[in-house]
């Protein structure tokens, strides 16, 4: 019987093109490495689904194992889990994101 | 609950023998840590993956006693 958090994982992933697990809200992040990842998602004019795991401890802890990673934010495209802030922000600034976004016909600005 | 940057570089470089490990205290708090790895055992894998054996040397420390370690991981020059 598969974990019921990675179902609701997995429903979150493939039902959003891009979800952002983080610390707090888009609007509200809570946590430097949360805001930097928000940061870059809206400067790339990204629609995301952000899911604040503060709220919820299943997700919180299950995303890490689902992931085999640590450490929140987390940033999913199209189902595929792409790296924590530093590899967002690596990604962003390399413009290896905006490739990932195109190759995932994920709609941004291109000028960002 | 912290870590010092020499523990941090004891268990990476036994983890990944050949790496260079250079490692920042941003705060000196000894939670929020940078570090660059270099290391040839990176040869072919993503930076997820990457990241992912630098964390696995940390034996599980990373995200609890070890807050924040903002990573650099890539091929020695």
């Amino acid at each position: 019987m598969e974990n019921i958090v990675y179902t609701r994982i997995k429903e979150d992933i493939n039902n959003n093109d891009v979800v952002l697990y983080m610390k707090g809200t888009a609007a509200f992040p809570m946590c430097g490495f949360s805001a930097a990842a928000v940061q870059v998602l809206s400067q790339l004019g990204v629609t995301f689904k952000d899911v604040n795991v503060l709220e919820d401890n299943d997700i919180r802890q299950g995303i890490k194992d689902f992931a085999n990673w640590p450490t929140i934010p987390q940033l999913y495209v199209k189902g595929e889990f792409v790296g924590g802030c530093d590899i967002i922000r690596e990604m962003y600034e390399t413009g290896e994101l905006h490739d990932l976004l195109r190759e995932k016909q994920v709609s941004f600005e291109e000028a960002a | 609950m912290a870590m010092d940057a020499q523990e941090i570089e004891q268990m990476i470089k036994q983890a990944l023998p050949d790496a260079s490990v250079d490692i920042q205290d941003l705060r000196g708090d000894g939670d929020h840590y940078a570090a660059t790895v270099l290391s040839a055992a990176f040869e072919g894998k993503s930076r997820v993956q990457q990241h992912q054996m630098v964390y696995a040397a940390l034996q599980g420390k990373m995200g609890g006693q070890l807050h924040a370690l903002a990573l650099q991981t890539g091929l020695p020059e």
